[in-house]
């Protein structure tokens, strides 16, 4: 791998003033893919600054729900009492991604800034708009099973591979980032963006901020939730499709349902024509049916992912289905 | 007398605990004095020629020693003769670094020698070449109309054509009331041993070389290295003691091993090379084939006409087949038979044997192709198989050495309960989930090669054995000291094999199900010539009881040799040794196949493998949720060993049928998955229960030892037995492997 300074940092205000002074450096968190990427020459920072000592990792109630620390392991998050009680789809989410040893590492934070396991972006050999932009994407005519349904443009149809991040759409989730002038809150929907003009960018996020932590509001479907995952094996497979889904019930009525999609976009995509469906409607087969028609309409397919449009409407109706019936 | 008495006997790796506690040593991990790291240029491009090289910027990285390629190589032999090894098939073979012409993507192109590995690696980004593009072919199916026969050479005695036609199949075929025309299709797969193909080559100086390597053939790849880089073959010496598998690709020389030796030879140090997982990409694999069958049978269900054609990729300078077409007639006497085999060059590397190469791939079109047949006659599928069971080899008219095939499908499908299958597809639940059973046919070569092995007694009375065979993690070591320790009468802690180590005696490559054959029949005809001798030392021993004994009258035990009739007359084989004056006893003999009386038999293995499977009925999720396969192969040295190489190929069948292919993006000519991410291979979660059973199978003509090899078998009927159960399960055939679970979406 390209040489790289190596620094370790002891608090955030230090890890912030450092990263200012270096446009090429980057944190290192759980390591689990931006090791990957330099072993491939992807990720080719010059410096490399841990904050693996920052103390970021609690998990803690709030008054509006839970903060999960940005250095908090996936696995601990996954199994946190707290998380298994009152926001089961994303424990259920974290434990369907990666494999235990790589959840063992993974933070929340480093979670979130996963990068596309888009195959031509991993080969620098390959034109990639998003590894380096103007180059053109090879994906868009080549082997796109894995690849983008929603949302993609002519120079980017890779989609964002996390679990977690999907069920955390759905919960309506924000992610806290400071930065040497402020503190902000992103909202999760703004936080990962489609690849626009831009497919180099995955996110909002500006070189110098450092996401503190992830903050869950509270949520009243906890016990009518589900995460779906369609993948071509049991385990340590990306999503082909997943779902995260909650429902908000009166009694066989929906008032309103939390969906996202992860396997399908560039970003977790929330399913704003299946939810604006189901408001209001009886929770009952043939809605959930209608509501996943009226999300999958608008999907626009490449050469050899057809598949995902009915594959999107089964794992909509199947999560749907799973989440009315209860799950506690 | 104690013979057999470990023979049979489910015996734990001998070598186990150095594996699980990390001692045992594998060819990279062999340090050596200032030992430099190659890491290797893969070609970007798929064809065309390299037309610049610019070292400098790689050169100017300290630490970086040198950077190797078409231009600056070390003069090397030129003839094709002297790059050929014993696995090559018929063609031009493929020469690293010889010019500037690119042949296929990911071909090495230079190889980056530095002090670390890490520094090389890196260097490796910082050589720029210019190439000229040419366009290239890759798909197979839009170069159909490109296949043609295969060029015959040494591959082909042992991967021989279909058989000729017989009788008159077109008209049969057209005429006959029952039959079924399917096309499958097979994608690339590549064999992926976790171990990383790597090499550490020791400079000893004075033209001497000692080379750990990945291989499956010690004495394949000494060869090798000798005659391209005009060595003597005593001055090459290759080791692999420990091999973290092979599954076939260890078969031939791999392009790490050339580069590795010419590093060392070039600058004159200890050189090592190791490969990333996505370079064990860039050379051989299971070539993706078409197949084309026609199958047709009376209204009895007698098979009367038997039709199968193939199209396999092959690279444009090495012709590879595998024997696909040759399997229905074995097994089904069917009257009238038409099989071809043609190959498709493309622009890619030469494919290679990957376990049960050809059976795998023919034997799940053709039980596909009878279960559909079954399903037309209404006849249950194992009842179909009993209506068309041959004692004999219906394609060559010969006997078998021995065929338990029957209670291979008996026992299995009593074990599995059979019985129980509901024949309609697509009519038991069991919850939201579609149920099926599938049972399918598994039939593989019984080969043996010739050996050769050293047996001796040495002063403290053990037996030391040696042969230049490997064990590629199958269980080699244990069965060879199982077989040894029976025939001197020894505990197993008295017998050491030495192995994977080309200055022993001959073995030939560790493939095909072959070396419990080989090496095993070598070390029962050594051990007969060593007890002659060591009975000729003792006669000579003062006042000796053994004086007039032939060799029929004495037996061995507990260390020592007595007397048949009088079994209280003894001597110890340490006392034997000292009459020698401490010097140990020896024989080197060779152990080859009966070839004369061979010929007038079939050999094969067989197995049958009966399958659960559970679909999901909204998302088409495949589990095969359990699978029983029996199998007969003559017979089993260690049953725990044995075990463990079906339930393994068991589970690789699961993987050929549901997860493993390598994409190809044919607009690129590149593989596109190629790490173990992506790769799908089974995990845990996606294995049910699985049963194995080995039938009786008494072969007294095989062999000395009555083996048949249990490495492939246990592959071969288990994608087709998945396919027929998904059918039985959903009602819907998918005739491409692997089965996308997409593609059984309602």
């Amino acid at each position: 791998m390209k040489p790289f300074k190596f620094s370790a940092v002891n608090n955030p205000a230090e890890a912030i003033t450092l990263i200012n002074k270096n446009t090429d450096a980057a944190f290192l968190g759980g390591g689990t893919n931006l090791l990957d990427l330099m072993k491939e020459h992807v990720a080719l920072p010059n410096e490399i600054i841990d904050i693996g000592n920052l103390s970021l990792k609690e998990i803690k109630a709030t008054a509006s729900g839970i903060s999960l620390g940005a250095l908090a392991k996936n696995t601990e998050t996954a199994n946190h009492p707290l998380i298994r009680k009152n926001f089961p789809v994303l424990s259920k989410a974290i434990l369907a991604g990666a494999s235990a040893q790589i959840r063992n590492m993974a933070t929340n934070g480093g979670n979130l800034l996963q990068r596309t396991r888009c195959s031509y972006f991993y080969d620098i050999a390959m034109p990639c708009n998003k590894r380096n932009p103007g180059s053109g994407c090879a994906a868009l005519e080549g082997f796109n099973r894995m690849h983008a349904i929603f949302g993609w443009t002519r120079d980017c149809v890779a989609v964002y591979p996390s679990d977690m991040a999907i069920a955390l759409s759905a919960l309506n989730a924000s992610v806290k980032v400071l930065s040497s002038e402020r503190e902000r809150i992103i909202p999760f929907r703004d936080f990962h963006i489609l690849p626009g003009a831009h497919p180099e960018k995955d996110n909002s996020l500006q070189h110098g901020e450092l996401i503190t932590a992830i903050e869950v509001p509270k949520n009243d479907f906890a016990e009518h939730s589900a995460y779906v995952k369609i993948r071509d094996r049991n385990s340590y497979a990306f999503a082909l499709v997943s779902v995260a889904a909650g429902l908000t019930l009166n009694g066989n009525t929906i008032q309103t349902a939390s969906i996202a999609m992860g396997g399908v976009a560039h970003k977790p995509w929330r399913a704003l024509n299946a939810e604006a469906y189901l408001k209001d409607k009886a929770a009952t087969a043939a809605n959930f049916a209608k509501a996943a028609e009226a999300e999958m309409a608008l999907a626009q397919p490449l050469a050899h992912n057809k598949f995902k449009i009915e594959m999107g409407k089964k794992a909509l109706i199947n999560a749907l289905e799973t989440a009315f019936k209860g799950n506690i | 007398m104690d013979f057999n008495k470990n023979v049979g006997q489910p015996v734990s790796r001998l070598e186990g605990k150095l594996k699980v506690t990390g001692q045992a040593k594998y060819a990279a991990e062999y340090e050596a004095d200032n030992l430099l790291h190659g890491y290797v240029v893969s070609s970007p491009i798929t064809k065309g020629k390299i037309i610049n090289i610019n070292i400098a910027q790689a050169m100017a990285i300290p630490g970086v020693v040198d950077v190797l390629s078409h231009k600056n190589r070390t003069k090397l032999a030129w003839f094709d003769l002297q790059y050929t090894d014993m696995d090559a098939p018929p063609g031009t073979v493929f020469k690293p670094l010889a010019d500037e012409n690119i042949l296929y993507n990911g071909q090495p192109i230079a190889l980056v020698v530095a002090e670390s590995y890490e520094t090389a690696r890196y260097a490796a980004t910082q050589v720029i070449f210019e190439y000229e593009q040419e366009t290239f072919q890759t798909d197979l199916e839009s170069n159909i109309p490109n296949g043609r026969s295969a060029k015959k050479g040494f591959a082909t005695a042992l991967k021989p054509p279909p058989p000729p036609p017989t009788g008159d199949f077109l008209n049969s075929f057209e005429q006959a009331p029952v039959k079924v025309a399917a096309t499958f299709q097979h994608g690339t797969e590549h064999h992926n041993p976790i171990e990383l193909f790597a090499t550490t080559t020791i400079y000893e100086g004075k033209g001497k070389l000692t080379i750990y390597d990945k291989t499956q053939g010690t004495i394949n790849n000494q060869l090798y290295v000798a005659n391209i880089f005009g060595l003597h073959y005593k001055d090459v010496r290759v080791l692999a003691p420990f091999v973290g598998g092979g599954f076939g690709s260890g078969l031939r020389p791999q392009y790490q091993l050339f580069l590795c030796v010419m590093a060392a030879l070039h600058l004159k140090r200890n050189v090592r090379v190791v490969l990333e997982r996505k370079q064990m990409f860039f050379f051989s694999h299971r070539p993706p084939v078409k197949q084309n069958l026609r199958f047709a049978s009376d209204v009895e269900g007698n098979v009367t006409a038997l039709g199968h054609s193939v199209f396999s990729e092959t690279s444009n300078f090495e012709d590879y087949t595998e024997a696909i077409a040759n399997w229905s007639h074995k097994l089904y006497p069917a009257p009238n038979t038409l099989f071809n085999h043609k190959v498709v060059p493309l622009d890619v590397y030469t494919p290679l044997d990957m376990r049960a190469p050809g059976g795998s791939t023919g034997m799940h079109a053709i039980e596909c192709t009878m279960d559909e047949l079954a399903h037309k006659l209404k006849i249950d599928p194992l009842e179909l198989r009993l209506i068309n069971y041959s004692e004999i080899d219906p394609s060559s008219n010969k006997p078998y050495t021995s065929k338990a095939l029957r209670n291979c499908y008996l026992q299995a499908a009593d074990k599995f309960g059979w019985s129980n299958r509901n024949p309609e597809p697509r009519s038991t639940k069991r919850g939201n989930k579609w149920v099926g059973y599938g049972m399918a046919t598994g039939i593989w070569d019984a080969f043996q090669f010739p050996a050769r092995v050293e047996a001796m007694i040495t002063k403290d009375g053990r037996m030391v054995l040696n042969n230049a065979t490997t064990d590629i993690g199958t269980g080699t070591l244990t069965v060879m000291t199982q077989i040894a320790a029976d025939e001197l009468g020894l505990s197993l802690e008295e017998v050491d094999f030495n192995y994977g180590d080309s200055k022993k005696p001959f073995s030939m490559f560790q493939g095909g199900s072959s070396i419990t054959s080989s090496t095993g029949v070598a070390i029962v005809v050594a051990a007969k010539a060593l007890r002659k001798k060591l009975l000729k030392k003792a006669a000579k021993m003062p006042d000796s009881p053994f004086k007039n004994s032939e060799d029929a009258e004495v037996f061995f035990s507990a260390g020592n040799m007595h007397l048949k009739d009088q079994p209280n007359v003894f001597v110890s084989l340490k006392n034997i040794i000292a009459s020698n004056n401490g010097k140990p006893i020896k024989t080197t003999n060779m152990g080859k196949p009966h070839m004369l009386k061979l010929r007038k038999y079939s050999l094969a293995t067989h197995s049958a493998s009966f399958v659960e499977v559970e679909v999901d009925q909204d998302l088409g999720t495949v589990m095969v949720t359990r699978a029983v396969t029996a199998v007969a192969a003559g017979k089993i040295i260690n049953p725990k060993t044995a075990a463990g190489q079906i339930s393994g190929s068991m589970i690789w069948g699961i993987s050929k049928a549901l997860h493993e292919e390598t994409f190809m993006d044919h607009n690129l000519g590149k593989y596109m998955n190629t790490n173990l991410g992506e790769y799908h291979i089974p995990v845990h979660a996606d294995i049910g229960q699985l049963e194995v059973i080995f039938v009786e199978e008494k072969d007294e003509l095989i062999n000395e030892i009555g083996t048949k090899g249990v490495g492939e078998i246990g592959l071969v009927g288990m994608p087709a037995a998945i396919s027929n159960a998904i059918f039985n399960a959903t009602g819907k055939r998918i005739y491409k492997l692997p089965i996308h679970f997409d593609e059984l979406m309602q």
